[in-house]
Order: C-alpha cells, then sequence, then structure tokens
C-alpha cells in the first residue's frame, strides 16, 4: 500500500492557506508531470500543416475521438465542451498511464493520482456541477422532468420520481469510485504478484519456479490488462460525463 | 488504505492541487489549443472539399467544351461538304456547257467540210461533164462526121450519167 501514500516534497508540508494545508506532494509532483507531459504533446501537433506529420496525426486522432464521441451522443450542441471532455480524457489517460510506468527500476517512485478517491471525486464533482449548471440554465426547473420518464402513469410519478433522483445523485459517486476502484484495484493486484515472485524467489529455487515464475508470467498479461483498463477508464469517465452532459441539454 | 487514512491531512492539498493543475490542463490544453487543432481539421476538409468541388466544376467545363466543339466540328464538316458538293456540281455544269461548246463547233466545222465537199463534187462533176461533152463531140465527129451542137451533146450526156 506504500505505493499510495501520499508525502509532502522538498519541505512543503507547512504550506497553508486560510488554515487548509497545500503542501506539494508527490501526487501533486504527478499531477504537474501529467500536465507538462499532455502540454507538450498537444503542442507537438499544433504546427497546423495541410497535410499533418505523425505527431499532428495523433493529435488530431485525440481531438477528432473526443469530437465524435460528444457529436454521437450530444448532438451538434455537443461541440462547444470539447474542450472540457477531451481535458478530462487526456488528464485520466496520462495520469493512469503514467502511473505504470517502470519507473521504479530508476529509483523513482510512480504515483498514480486517479487511485485517490480525493482527485478522482473532485474531478466527478466538476462534472456532475458541469450537468446541474447546463440543466438548469437552460430548462430552469423544467430539468425536474428528467426524472420522470416518458409515458409513466400518474400514479407511478411518486414512486418513480425519487428512484430517478437517486439514480441521478449517484452518478457523481459513482463516476468517482469506478475510476478509483479500478486503477487501485489494478495496482493492488500488481502489487500482490510481484511481491508472489521476490517472496517465492526468496523462499528458494523450488518456490521461485513453482510460484514466482507463474506469477511474473501472469504479470506481464495483466500489465498488458492494465494498460488497456488506463484506456477503458478514461474513456468511461469521459463516455459517461458527456452521456449526463447530453440529459442536461436534451432532458430525455 | 493510504486514501482514507490519510484523508484528513491531505484532502485539501490533493484537491487544491488538482484544481491548479487540471485548471491549467483545461485552459491551456483545452481552450487553448484542441480549438486551433480542430479548426485545422476543420481547414483540412474545407480544402478537401473545396479541391474536389474544383475539380468537378473543370471537369464539367471540360465536357461542356468538348461539347461545343463536337458540334462545331459537325457544322464545319457539313459545311464543308456542301461547299465540295457545290463545287462538284458547279465543275459538272461547266464542263457540260464546255462539251455542248466543242461539239457545236465541231459540228459547225464538220457541215462546213461536208458543204465544201458536196460544193468540190458538184465542180468535179460538171468539169467530168464538160469534159465528157467535149469528148462526146469530138468522138461523134470523127466516128460519124457529125457535127453535133454543144446543147444537144450535153443533154445526152447529162442522160447518160444520170443513168448511170
Amino acid at each position: 500500500m506504500y505505493q499510495f501514500t501520499i508525502e509532502p516534497l522538498m519541505g512543503s508540508d507547512g504550506w497553508e492557506i486560510a488554515g487548509f494545508n497545500i503542501a506539494f506532494t508527490n501526487s501533486a509532483l504527478w499531477m504537474a508531470i501529467t500536465t507538462i507531459l499532455l502540454a507538450v504533446f498537444v503542442a507537438g501537433g499544433m504546427k497546423r500543416e495541410l497535410v499533418p506529420g505523425r505527431w499532428q496525426m495523433a493529435v488530431e486522432t485525440f481531438t477528432g475521438f473526443i469530437d465524435d464521441m460528444l457529436e454521437a451522443n450530444v448532438g451538434k450542441a455537443g461541440r462547444k465542451y470539447v474542450p472540457y471532455i477531451f481535458s478530462l480524457f487526456m488528464f485520466i489517460l496520462f495520469a493512469n498511464l503514467l502511473g505504470l510506468l517502470p519507473v521504479g527500476v530508476l529509483g523513482l517512485h510512480p504515483f498514480t493520482f486517479t487511485s485517490h478517491f480525493t482527485v478522482t471525486g473532485v474531478l466527478a464533482i466538476i462534472s456532475f456541477s458541469i450537468v446541474l449548471i447546463v440543466g438548469f440554465a437552460k430548462h430552469g426547473f423544467h430539468f425536474f422532468s428528467l426524472f420522470v420518464p416518458h409515458g409513466t402513469p400518474l400514479p407511478m410519478i411518486p414512486i418513480i420520481f425519487p428512484i430517478e433522483l437517486i439514480s441521478f445523485l449517484v452518478r457523481p459517486f459513482s463516476l468517482a469510485l469506478r475510476l478509483f476502484v479500478a486503477m487501485m484495484a489494478g495496482h493492488v493486484l500488481l502489487k500482490v504478484l510481484s511481491s508472489f515472485v521476490i517472496d517465492g524467489t526468496n523462499a528458494g529455487a523450488g518456490f521461485g519456479l513453482l510460484v514466482g515464475l507463474p506469477s511474473f508470467i501472469l504479470m506481464i498479461g495483466i500489465s498488458a490488462l492494465e494498460i488497456l483498463v488506463a484506456g477503458i477508464q478514461a474513456y468511461v469517465f469521459a463516455l459517461l460525463t458527456s452521456l449526463y452532459i447530453n440529459d442536461a441539454e436534451n432532458l430525455h | 488504505m493510504p486514501q482514507i487514512a490519510q484523508l484528513a491531512e491531505t484532502y485539501s492539498s490533493q484537491i487544491f492541487w488538482l484544481l491548479i493543475f487540471f485548471g491549467i490542463t483545461f485552459f491551456f490544453v483545452g481552450r487553448g489549443m484542441v480549438p486551433k487543432a480542430m479548426a485545422t481539421v476543420q481547414d483540412r476538409n474545407d480544402k478537401i472539399a473545396g479541391d474536389l468541388a474544383a475539380a468537378k466544376a473543370a471537369r464539367d467545363a471540360a465536357d461542356e467544351e468538348e461539347e461545343t466543339w463536337r458540334k462545331r466540328e459537325n457544322e464545319n464538316r457539313a459545311n464543308a461538304q456542301a461547299i465540295v458538293a457545290e463545287a462538284k456540281a458547279e465543275a459538272a455544269a461547266t464542263n457540260e456547257r464546255k462539251l455542248a461548246e466543242a461539239q457545236k463547233r465541231l459540228d459547225a466545222q464538220v457541215n462546213e467540210a461536208e458543204a465544201r465537199i458536196a460544193k468540190a463534187r458538184e465542180a468535179a462533176m460538171s468539169e467530168i461533164e464538160a469534159v465528157a461533152v467535149e469528148a462526146t463531140q469530138d468522138i461523134v465527129q470523127r466516128l460519124a462526121g457529125i457535127n453535133v451542137p454543144a446543147a444537144a451533146a450535153k443533154s445526152s450526156v447529162e442522160k447518160a450519167l444520170q443513168h448511170g
């Protein structure tokens, strides 16, 4: 579990704003690395050439991917959310992938800040706030008709309404917990398997072959799976956010 | 689980730095760069569509040009054929006229020649007659010793000539 520990860096543990601690931690450091790498990645694709190079092609593939997703889920009105959904998707994707990098080989400690529900929670709350703000700004109190699906018989409304309301209010939690749990579970699984490899090998050649080797082979497979999960979780977060925004934009 | 164990002491720094860095990402990358990247894609698509439209227009224009050229070509060919036919007809008419003239001239010459021949023959005949009349007078005088008048000799010679 040490890999999830947050540690203040450079003696910053005393930093405070209005009594709140804002120490620059290893978590903040990896957020900074994510931001810088993402900025460098996108800036590398900003040559704006008519015939794109590989890098520009890669960046345009990502923007086109987000654009298509919003177009498909929200429609024409979805285009104005591309900056937000793109930032969200790329930020989570880069964070997930950077946390999987084997920089431990170099003596550094990789840190996956998306495995902290404080972080995923804030992102989910931002997404949910956008849904609420857009919904109420666009439809006013008519937004509550979201909780009464079309064709609901009148006597059913008192029952359906609270159910729909609760399922709506659960969204930010499910959004935050899904990402946090997926990232944490993957890292814990890799940690457990790697401890099998190390402890098994330390217990002798027999245990090393019997336990360590299969665990190591399994780790290789799980690592590939984790890379997939890193992409899928970022995609799911962005996709669900765009679906929720669709509810706010178009109601039902 | 450090996420829960450290929650009280780290939540504020987590939220603060996340807002800072996600904010940078959103405003700098999301709002600053992404619209430009998408505009590039849009420009490219527009350009491709424009080029395709221009190519289509050029092809249509070429087709039209070819059509008018073909029409003009057909007209020219028809004109040329008309001119050739006219020239042919004219040439034929001229030929005929010249032939007719030549024929007329030839006819006239033939007629003249015939008339000359007839005259020559007549002259020859009258000469033969005169000779025959003289010869008859001479023969009769020598044989019979009769002096035949020229008129009587002439009429009998004419009679004999006519009967062959």
